[in-house]
């Protein structure tokens, strides 16, 4: 990458995906974890990759940040192989892995400042790196524990601090994995308003693992489902339900009488209930098929071995 | 390697860490690659400082730390009336230089190879990892705050060794002249080595492996007795490792001349002792890295986690 200004490359970066690979493969010994996976980030996209455990998400998430090294495929993150990728590239990434211990004897602000000091070589006038300390700990609500030993927090405390230590480098792309494990529901929402203003605000691009549905339909403008090493579908929610189950519950009374429709467009047949019936029809309800029910339904179908190839219609990159 | 996509441009890996255009021209500290690697080692000199601050505010630490040097204080304290072979001068004063050498080894290139397992298990080393330039003001990090705390434990019990001992030269300039440069050229010797033993074994546990080894040492490298009532080929031995060089270094700047007659040689060897340890510092300085890089490359949450879970197993 040895183009011009900040701004050159801020354009290329536009135009390209964040991350990008094809045919992904990883072997541990004779054991294959990841059979070919492509999948496509966007620029200021949030993907939640989900999964049944063992299906290769961690391993998945470690090679994009450059841990660990593929077996095979083609795969680019920021622009860079994240196997060669240098410190400006490790610079534009912001990491949170799941069970961190490290730095207990650390407190919290004085870790913060310490390790976002090696961000700053690589800052510049739109991005400015690092976040300050006392800005990110009032970011992920520790700004009363800022001065207490590491070890002494919480379960949720620690987690959020793991987070903020993956913020405090300003990323442009931020991996979260299984970011919200040990939350209370408070802590959760919390959590996920921050990442709904580091997307929107901060142009952030995320990528998170979760075991959550409802979080993962909360957060992810797009959700991948990989199964047994492979993604066997990519898109919103709602076209993921849509995927898997074609029709909606509509429910609705009618003179006071309730009825159940099964609707292949449920959008038409409300149209054409209230057109027909107008004020007659009451307590209308639709209903379409939950993210659990297709997430549910498809690792069924993949596990049992009914599906072994993923269909071409699931696979297509939605973007 | 791998294939392009998209006709990305392609990053070429280049060891000072690679140039691209977001290390950045618009930055306070400016000078690129360099610039963000000094700014690394600065990070790591406070690193090293928080870390130290934390070691001696520490009383489980400090104890560790001063552990050996009191229990052997005291045993050759208990000797104070016999004398070195052959000589008028008390055994337990002879013992003081060594006792402290020893603790250098200890708290210097042990407690740097635990340090690093450790680090290791709970995902420390990692973090580095994951942060631009970040193995390098770790590692700056481990290395200044374990060479003050052996810095630390050398001068400490010299105080109680004071009052306790008879013989001692601690008045004179050439003894802290000779006592720093010993030290400091030691730890240039012994830290390599513990960077290098922390990285080639896996959990703190089984650094008991490299325990023993150097108890062994020890007893044959003249900490306690002189090494000259040893039989020929143990004195050989001994003189291949720095443990006992470190030890005749300080002996000779805290014990009066004569003593001398007690060493191999009937001499302080001073250019022995430089080259000895300077050799084992080039030695160090040359795998250490390599040996570093590779268990780096191979840190990764799982790895982390993997280690997590055969440490939760392990019988207590």
């Amino acid at each position: 990458m040895d183009v011009g200004t900040n701004d050159e490359t801020a354009e290329a970066d536009d135009r390209q995906p964040v991350i990008e690979t094809r045919g992904l493969r990883m072997r541990y010994g004779t054991t294959d974890v990841l059979r070919g996976v492509d999948l496509c980030v966007r620029r200021g996209e949030v993907v939640a990759l989900l999964g049944p455990n063992g299906a290769g998400k961690t391993t998945t998430i470690e090679i994009l940040e450059g841990f660990r090294r593929r077996s095979a495929g083609e795969v680019r993150v920021l622009g860079a192989d994240p196997d060669h990728g240098d410190e400006a590239w490790r610079a534009r990434l912001g990491i949170v892995l799941q069970s961190w211990r490290d730095h207990g004897r650390w407190r919290v602000r004085e870790l913060l400042a310490h390790l976002g000091r090696y961000y700053t070589p690589y800052g510049t006038a739109g991005r400015p790196r690092p976040y300050d300390p006392d800005e990110l700990t009032a970011l992920v609500g520790l700004t009363e524990q800022a001065d207490m030993a590491i070890a002494r927090l919480s379960g949720g405390q620690r987690r959020r601090l793991d987070v903020a230590v993956g913020l405090v480098g300003r990323p442009d792309l931020l991996f979260l994995d299984e970011p919200t494990v040990g939350f209370d529901p408070r802590a959760r929402q919390e959590f996920h308003a921050l990442v709904h203003r580091l997307s929107g605000l901060e142009d952030t691009t995320i990528l998170l693992t979760t075991h959550d549905l409802d979080e993962a339909e909360r957060l992810a403008g797009r959700i991948l489902i990989l199964v047994a090493g492979r993604i066997v579908a990519d898109g919103t929610a709602a076209e993921l339900a849509a995927r898997v189950a074609r029709t909606a519950e509509v429910r609705y009374t009618r003179d006071g009488e309730s009825h159940t429709h099964e609707a292949e467009d449920p959008t038409g047949f409300v149209r054409d209930l209230f057109t027909r019936y107008g004020e007659r029809i009451g307590d209308l309800e639709v209903r379409r098929p939950r993210l659990e029910d297709v997430y549910l339904a498809m690792v069924r179908e993949f596990e049992s071995g009914r599906r072994t190839e993923a269909p071409g219609e699931l696979t297509e990159v939605a973007a | 390697m791998s294939g392009r996509i998209g006709g990305a441009p392609a990053v070429e890996p280049n060891d000072e860490g690679g140039t691209s255009a977001h290390a950045v021209e618009s930055s306070n500290e400016g000078g690129g690659v360099s610039g963000a690697r000094a700014v690394a080692l600065r990070a790591g000199l406070e690193r090293g400082r928080v870390e130290f601050r934390q070691s001696v505010t520490n009383a489980q630490e400090v104890w560790g730390a001063l552990f050996f040097p009191a229990v052997a204080l005291v045993v050759m304290y208990l000797l104070r009336n016999s004398t070195v072979p052959g000589l008028r001068f008390s055994l337990g004063s002879q013992a003081v230089p060594g006792v402290l050498g020893m603790n250098v080894v200890l708290n210097g290139m042990m407690a740097l190879a635990m340090a690093l397992t450790m680090d290791r298990e709970d995902g420390t080393l990692l973090r580095a990892r994951a942060t631009p330039n970040g193995v390098v003001g770790y590692l700056t990090g481990k290395v200044v705050s374990r060479a003050a705390t052996a810095v630390a434990g050398l001068l400490v019990p010299l105080v109680p060794a004071a009052f306790l001992f008879d013989g001692l030269r601690l008045g004179e300039a050439s003894s802290w002249v000779t006592l720093a440069w010993v030290t400091a050229l030691g730890l240039v010797a012994l830290l390599p080595l513990g960077a290098v033993l922390g990285s080639l074994f896996e959990g703190a546990q089984s650094m008991g492996v490299v325990t023993l080894p150097v108890m062994l040492l020890m007893a044959i490298s003249g900490v306690f007795y002189p090494v000259t009532a040893f039989p020929g080929w143990l004195q050989g031995v001994a003189q291949a490792f720095p443990l006992y060089w470190l030890g005749l270094g300080l002996r000779s700047a805290l014990l009066p001349g004569d003593l001398a007659a007690a060493e191999i040689g009937h001499s302080w060897r001073h250019l022995e002792t430089a080259g000895v340890l300077g050799a084992w510092a080039v030695l160090g300085f040359a795998v250490a890295p390599v040996v570093l890089r590779r268990m780096a490359r191979r840190e990764s949450g799982s790895w982390v986690a993997a280690r997590r879970a055969r440490a939760l197993q392990r019988p207590v």
